[in-house]
């Protein structure tokens, strides 16, 4: 089998055993797997950016969050029904990530890191300002009416459990495949080459700026998308998704998962999501994991699980 | 004055400059370049060359003064534009990408090039690839990760990612210095090969310099200090002097 | 009150808030001009240094100034030491390379928060301040406390400042910043340098924090603006430079008291935020720093 035979037969098997879970799983864990594929979408767009590209972002909260309020906000406020909403959550991630990108870029490593954390605040900071659209912390709770999503033949109720895991599952499957190809494109080997070696890139003629900052829209894109997606699926939009929390959380698990592969950004989201809810059953302390998981993720496995796997067993996988 | 046929020169900069500070590193050069010649660009350190051939390729901008490329004006193209436009440039620390394969390294350069020409087929890309890795004579390391190559052979890589590019100028700073005495004859074989393309060559070695260069540029404090055919230079006492009392 | 003493109220609240502000950026910038650390904990340090200073008051009963005489020096002691094992145990592994370092320190933070959260808990306690006397003004009285803190911290920064151009251990400090290949070359312990400027950093915010605490509360999330602002500060200051982080401080201290006097103080923190990004982008030395290396 060619590798990209392998690598597509691997991505199918686990999107089938996915799929396979929605009747299996009892209920509660269910509903955690729901949530954890959305955000592992969120964790994939960060995986571009900072994984590919090598753009260690501090502000991703900020493209997760116009997804969510771009979506929320147009259901709350003007009405309008699920489709409509959902992309109005991705032009807002775009042409945030467009801005935000083209100012950021200007700078690298610690800079860019400071950047974009002050940008990702600065929004934090604007959800609170204009609390009476956005609620705040508290948040606007999402009319289910609102939520339907409309098929030809079918129209789909996110607050039906079963219905939920799926669409979250449809989500999870076309931003894999999606990431799998752009990153066996030329266009990922690009940004792969540029992060090792941005100098050289240059003088062979190659437009870094240009593809830094396409690797940023497309990574806030598909950040919106998770976060428009939750708005939809969990009928929720709170400030707390702009917090500085909302960036770091990324960064751990695709760091835990293993930076720079497609598989990465699940498999670290699904294992945080069990270790705190593990460790929340002996002690409130799940900060105390968070903390100690990064340091010794840093110093011990900074390849993060798929990457060790890659690196040891099988060097095939993208 | 009789009327003469005047050939445009493939490179030519007018009153070039680069200042740091007080420091005039490259100062209102002057320098051009015909199609198809060989030029050594020598002199001793802190002469300016890598200075002036990083503002020719236009990793450093200028303070002031302009670069055309076979008539166009490039001063204000950025660097990868001017590589677009026919200019490389290998590094004089070497500069490859350690952790890809030999064939990864060359393909990024042959990508470029053939993504401009729009016919980037996948096989296409590797059978260029190879053709450049050929060239150098590093065919049996392309699946090696770059980074496990010796140093000499990481050399020839960064010069044969400089030729996937079939540029029209191909500006190699250094590039004999850290290779065995073989390696340099082959260095020699190859560039002796290449044919159409335009070469400059910043050397130190003057063994190298002899055998490969048409003409040779002498650079000192920032200027040109002489030019001319390998035999008017070694005749010249400016170039001798300049080079008495320091290291080469 | 007429506008011209409020504006003077204002005023002397912000040159509070300077002072306090100055002492900790110029711990944030120390550890960046030497290390090229950006230590994100810094405000958990700042955080630890009042939490403990409660703590060391509440040993010591009797007059007030005792206990807080006892936080002064055992806090900024303990915090310092903290950051120096920090330093040795997971900084100095990681080779200081910068996005590690930042990871690592985000790590830092969580630990540190949550253990401030488990053993001292939600609630905000107060600090008495060691003496209670107030100055009065024509317009209004004022803590003669907060006098003294801007006073004390003016001196704190003096000091430092001799430390850095006098001491040998500063200029061990300022070779190692300039150049640290070279440093290394002339046989200066990096390492060592390193472990003492983290440490000195921590200390410095720790310092801020206890001289704060008698004013404000000692509550575990009391770390994150003051980080911001200093953060705010060093950017525009200047990384590395003692000058434009005291000038910065002034600065942000002053207008951050008037602004939040007559604004919101979301929209002001909004704006500096807003403020500091830009700056970063498009003047990355600041005020008064040297060009980036």
């Amino acid at each position: 089998m060619t590798s990209t035979a392998k690598a597509v037969s691997l991505h199918l098997c686990i999107i089938v055993v996915l799929f396979a879970l929605n009747f299996l799983l009892p209920e509660y864990h269910r509903g955690i797997l729901s949530r954890v594929m959305v955000l592992s979408v969120f964790a994939m767009g960060y995986n571009l950016a900072f994984g590919y590209a090598g753009l260690l972002s501090l502000g991703h909260a900020m493209f997760f969050a116009a997804g969510l309020y771009g979506a929320g906000l147009t259901i709350y406020h003007l009405g309008w029904s699920a489709w409509p909403a959902l992309a109005a959550g991705l032009g807002a991630g775009a042409i945030l990530a467009l801005v935000a990108g083209f100012l950021a870029l200007r700078t690298r490593g610690v800079a860019f890191m400071i950047v974009t954390l002050m940008f990702a605040q600065a929004f934090y900071l604007a959800t609170l300002y204009f609390t009476t659209y956005t609620r705040g912390e508290e948040g606007l709770v999402l009319p289910q009416s609102a939520r339907n999503l409309s098929f030809p033949g079918a129209n789909l109720d996110p607050t039906v459990p079963a219905t939920r895991y799926m669409l979250a599952l449809a989500l999870l499957t076309v931003i894999l495949f999606l990431l799998l190809f752009l990153v066996r494109s030329s266009f990922g080997r690009a940004l792969v080459a540029v992060r090792e070696n941005e100098e050289r890139m240059r003088m062979l003629g190659y437009d870094v700026f240009a593809n830094k900052l396409a690797a940023l829209v497309v990574s806030g894109v598909i950040c919106a998308a998770a976060g428009a997606a939750y708005a939809i699926l969990f009928g929720y939009a709170g400030a707390g998704f702009a917090s500085i929390q909302y960036s770091i959380l990324p960064l751990l698990w695709v760091l835990l998962g293993g930076a720079a592969t497609t598989l990465g950004p699940i498999v670290g989201t699904l294992f945080m999501f069990y270790a705190v809810d593990v460790t929340s059953s002996y002690t409130n302390a799940y900060m105390l994991v968070v903390g100690i998981a990064l340091i010794l993720l840093v110093l011990y496995f900074p390849k993060g699980i798929a990457g060790a796997v890659r690196a040891r067993w099988l060097p095939w996988l993208p | 004055m009789a009327a003469m046929a005047t050939v445009m020169p493939l490179l030519a900069t007018q009153g070039l400059s680069r200042f740091f500070g007080g420091l005039k590193a490259v100062d209102h050069v002057d320098f051009s370049l015909s199609k198809g010649e060989v030029r050594a660009l020598i002199g001793p350190n802190g002469a300016g060359k890598t200075t002036l051939v990083s503002l020719i390729c236009g990793r450093i901008p200028a303070s002031s003064g302009r670069v055309f490329l076979e008539g166009r004006d490039i001063s204000r193209l950025p660097a990868h534009k001017r590589v677009r436009a026919g200019i490389a440039y290998t590094f004089q620390i070497t500069s490859i990408f350690a952790n890809l394969s030999v064939l990864d390294n060359v393909a990024l350069a042959a990508q470029r090039r053939l993504s401009d020409e729009q016919s980037s087929s996948h096989r296409s890309l590797e059978q260029n690839s190879r053709e450049a890795l050929e060239q150098v004579g590093l065919a049996p390391y392309a699946q090696m990760r770059a980074g496990n190559l010796s140093y000499g052979h990481q050399r020839l890589v960064e010069i044969a990612m400089g030729l996937a590019l079939k540029p029209r100028l191909l500006i190699l700073d250094e590039p004999t210095q850290g290779l065995s005495d073989g390696e340099i004859e082959s260095f020699i074989a190859l560039i002796g090969k290449i044919g159409a393309a335009t070469v400059l060559l910043i050397e130190h070695n003057m063994d190298v310099v002899m055998a490969l260069a048409h003409r040779i540029t002498v650079m000192d404090q920032g200027h040109i200090l002489a030019e001319g055919t390998p035999d008017e230079i070694r005749a010249n006492g400016d170039v001798q002097r300049a080079y008495l009392g320091s290291s080469s | 009150m007429a506008f011209g003493p409020y504006l003077l109220l204002a005023g002397l609240e912000g040159l509070v808030t300077a002072a306090v502000l100055a002492l900790m950026a110029l711990g944030l910038s120390l550890v960046f001009g030497v290390m090229r650390v950006v230590n994100v904990a810094h405000g958990e340090f700042y955080m630890l240094g009042a939490v403990l200073a409660w703590w060391f008051a509440s040993l010591v009963s009797g007059h007030p100034a005792l206990g807080f005489l006892l936080a002064l020096i055992a806090s900024p002691m303990v915090v310092a030491a903290i950051a120096f094992a920090a330093d040795r145990l997971v900084l100095r592994r990681l080779n200081y390379e910068p996005e590690a370092t930042i990871v690592a320190t985000i790590g830092l933070l969580y630990i540190i928060q949550q253990l401030a959260l488990t053993f001292y808990g939600p609630e905000a306690r107060p600090v008495q301040p060691p003496f209670d006397m107030r100055l009065s003004l024509p317009w209004f009285g004022y803590s003669a406390y907060k006098l003294a803190v801007i006073a004390a911290s003016a001196c704190l920064i003096l000091a430092t400042w001799i430390m850095l151009t006098r001491t040998r251990a500063g200029l061990l400090m300022r070779a190692t910043q300039s150049d640290r290949e070279t440093a290394q070359a002339f046989g200066i312990p990096v390492d060592r340098v390193y472990a003492g400027v983290f440490a000195l950093g921590a200390g410095l915010a720790a310092l801020a924090a206890v001289l704060i605490v008698p004013i404000q509360q000692a509550h575990y999330l009391m770390g994150q603006d003051p980080l911001l602002l200093s953060f705010i500060v060093v950017i525009i200051g200047g990384l590395g430079s003692l000058r434009g982080t005291v000038v910065a401080a002034l600065l942000i201290g002053l207008s951050d008291g008037i602004i939040s006097m007559f604004f919101s103080p979301t929209l002001a923190k909004m704006l500096a935020t807003l403020l500091v990004a830009l700056v970063l982008v498009f003047r990355p030395q600041g005020l008064f720093g040297t060009a980036a290396r």
